[in-house]
């Protein structure tokens, strides 16, 4: 039932990559169109909100309000954008988020690494109580409310520190830094330099630290992406507008509705708000993303990466 | 996510098994344990943080016995014993949150566990390596979307007015203005699942494409000769070939059934849609935090009640794994 030619052995990769043609057989030529079709699907499913929600942000007050904008963007502007950058409080969210999110990853690696190098070697005596420690912690936990507490009764409510220190380590991100220490440091260069009399602190900054840069960019992100996206914690800690980050005001903006026209400081913007209340969403989202969007292409990798880690059969 | 305990034999635990006095084992462990004395200091901000952060709550959820009384403290407040469990199990809301939560998880994982592997499956017999690439990168982007922002996504997507759905609808009635579905309480857990498959579907199949990358080339070339279509190859090579992945990650999954996450479902929450939105985590901020809540004790808990059953799955279903397939989540 096979086309001979077809059969001609060549693997999956070499029958897209020849230049050769090869003749599928009928069934196959159904599979095959059948499951670019399902794909293209998916990816246009997956794309089109996304290019909706781009098109509509650079699109005027006007043709957003009314429902005109589909695909591309309808009468250019760039109002939105222009709303987005004079709302005060959008301002200050963008700065608090980016002070959170470098402050918040930087102690987030630190106490990473710190605890996976120890937990990382074969010998360390009392590993498995050490190791129960942190793993337990991702089973059960003490909950919202008294989480609360602790946090109320350290005086952290209405603090950046709030936004930072009860988040200071993801287990999860601990096991992947350890399961790659473990697999990609041999025990001989440890056994090699406590030879020549190193330290295990020496060990850990000029050797395990050098050798595991790929694991500190995964965990890196990793970390970066989660305070970005972050809005848990400010939601339940912090009450004052100050030290709000960006999602908060997302929230308030995109879900609750909570415009609020004083925080429009140009008169101008002012008086077109009324058409500009559903188009300044779009902008927001768009404006909000934007580290994330321009890094992604680049970033890509790693966070696959970290996937591939975290599934690892230590 | 997964992870095995590495079969790692130490120099101490063989020396465990050979009948060596036990105060000798202690007494070695204990001076490699002072010459590794750097590696202790390198965990004690880690493990103070997990005491402080993670433990001393544990300890905090005494409180679900108490009547909680601020000016008592943790400590000092009275016990009532099973009070506050009595109260939850006897409240209406108790069906209702419960029940919500359940067919929430249950309907995302219908919905959202065979569609990676189906994904995963069509992306990995794509023929063209660059189309390929390119619609991965295209189908892991919704991943990065913060929660905020793909709530507010849905909300002006599905908006009966300025939205697409909105706009759409009344293009096909004439102009009819479209019904709110973001209102109908009915319509929550599609919106809340759909989306979360939207955001989700493209991630879910990196974990498989790798599976995937490893079916050796001779399989699908012997099966080839044999003339086995692409079709067939799917099905007796490829699928065979993730199954015990998707097996691990299905069990992992039930583990976490009663676990819904409070973010999304409280963005996407409104006051006509609560009845069906209720979940346990969104129902314990309300009791304890919220305007007009407060209750620390009762929510607590609440929160306690739903963390015993959480752990009691996630230990079966991991005593499952580790029967079934050796894996492991700790």
């Amino acid at each position: 039932m096979v086309d001979r030619e077809a059969v001609y052995i060549m693997s999956d990769y070499e029958l897209c990559s020849s230049k050769q043609k090869i003749t599928l057989s009928k069934d196959d030529k159904i599979f095959y169109s059948v499951i670019n079709v399902m794909l293209s699907l998916i990816v246009i499913m997956i794309l089109y909100p996304l290019i909706f929600i781009i098109s509509s942000s650079f699109s005027s007050p006007d043709a957003v309000s009314s429902g005109r904008v589909f695909l591309w963007p309808v009468d250019f502007s760039l109002e939105g954008y222009k709303a987005v950058l004079s709302n005060k409080s959008i301002i200050i969210g963008y700065r608090n988020t980016i002070f959170y999110t470098i402050s918040g990853t930087f102690i987030n690696v630190i106490v990473t690494l710190i605890a996976a190098y120890p937990l990382a070697r074969r010998n360390l005596p009392y590993k498995g109580i050490l190791m129960f420690l942190f793993t337990f912690t991702m089973l059960f936990s003490g909950g919202m409310i008294p989480t609360y507490i602790l946090i109320k009764d350290l005086k952290m409510i209405n603090t950046p520190w709030a936004m930072i220190i009860p988040g200071a380590i993801s287990v999860y991100n601990m096991i992947i830094a350890r399961t790659f220490i473990m697999n990609n440091i041999p025990d001989e260069l440890l056994e090699a330099s406590q030879l020549d009399g190193c330290s295990d602190t020496r060990f850990f900054f000029k050797i395990v630290l050098p050798l595991s840069k790929a694991v500190i960019a995964v965990i890196t992100l990793y970390y970066a992406v989660g305070h970005w996206n972050s809005y848990f914690s400010a939601f339940l800690y912090l009450n004052n507008k100050n030290l709000y980050p960006l999602q908060i005001i997302l929230r308030d903006i995109l879900i609750a509705s909570q415009f609020n026209p004083e925080d429009i400081i140009d008169p101008e913007i002012m008086s077109a708000k009324i058409g500009l209340a559903d188009l300044l969403k779009y902008s927001l989202i768009i404006v909000s993303s934007l580290p994330i969007i321009a890094f992604y292409p680049f970033i890509q990798k790693y966070f696959i990466k970290g996937v591939m880690i975290g599934s690892l059969k230590g | 996510m997964m992870y095995t305990r590495p079969k790692v034999t130490t120099s101490v635990t063989e020396k465990a098994v050979t009948p060596i006095p036990r105060k000798t084992v202690r007494q070695q462990r204990l001076k490699l344990a002072v010459k590794n004395w750097q590696l202790y200091i390198f965990l004690l901000v880690p493990v103070a943080y997990l005491l402080i952060f993670r433990y001393y709550p544990m300890l905090g959820v005494q409180i679900a016995f108490k009547k909680f009384n601020a000016a008592k403290g943790i400590w000092g407040s009275p016990w009532v014993e099973f009070y506050n469990f009595e109260k939850f199990f006897k409240s209406y809301q108790f069906s209702r949150v419960i029940s919500n939560t359940l067919s929430l998880s249950f309907y995302g994982l219908l919905a959202g566990f065979p569609i990676p592997i189906i994904l995963g499956l069509c992306l990995n017999a794509l023929r063209s390596q660059r189309y390929k690439k390119l619609a991965q990168t295209i189908i892991y982007v919704p991943h990065f979307i913060s929660t905020v922002v793909l709530v507010g996504i849905v909300l002006q997507v599905f908006n009966p007015l300025v939205g697409v759905y909105g706009v759409l609808y009344s293009l096909a009635t004439n102009g009819n203005i479209a019904p709110d579905i973001l209102g109908k309480a009915t319509a929550f857990s599609h919106m809340y699942v759909w989306s979360g498959v939207w955001q989700n579907m493209g991630w879910g199949t990196i974990i498989y494409v790798a599976a995937l990358s490893s079916v050796e080339n001779e399989l699908h070339e012997a099966a080839q000769i044999d003339g086995a279509s692409r079709f067939k190859r799917v099905i007796h090579i490829d699928l065979p070939k993730i199954f015990p992945t998707a097996t691990t990650l299905l069990i992992l999954n039930a583990g976490s059934i009663m676990n819904v996450g409070f973010e999304k479902v409280y963005l996407m929450q409104n006051s006509l849609n609560l009845r069906q939105s209720e979940v346990i985590s969104t129902y314990v901020y309300k009791i304890g935090l919220a305007a007009g809540g407060g209750d620390f004790s009762y929510a607590t808990a609440i929160g306690l009640f739903n963390s015993i059953i959480n752990f009691m799955l996630l230990v079966t279903v991991n005593w499952i794994s580790k029967k079934i397939s050796s894996t492991s989540l700790w």
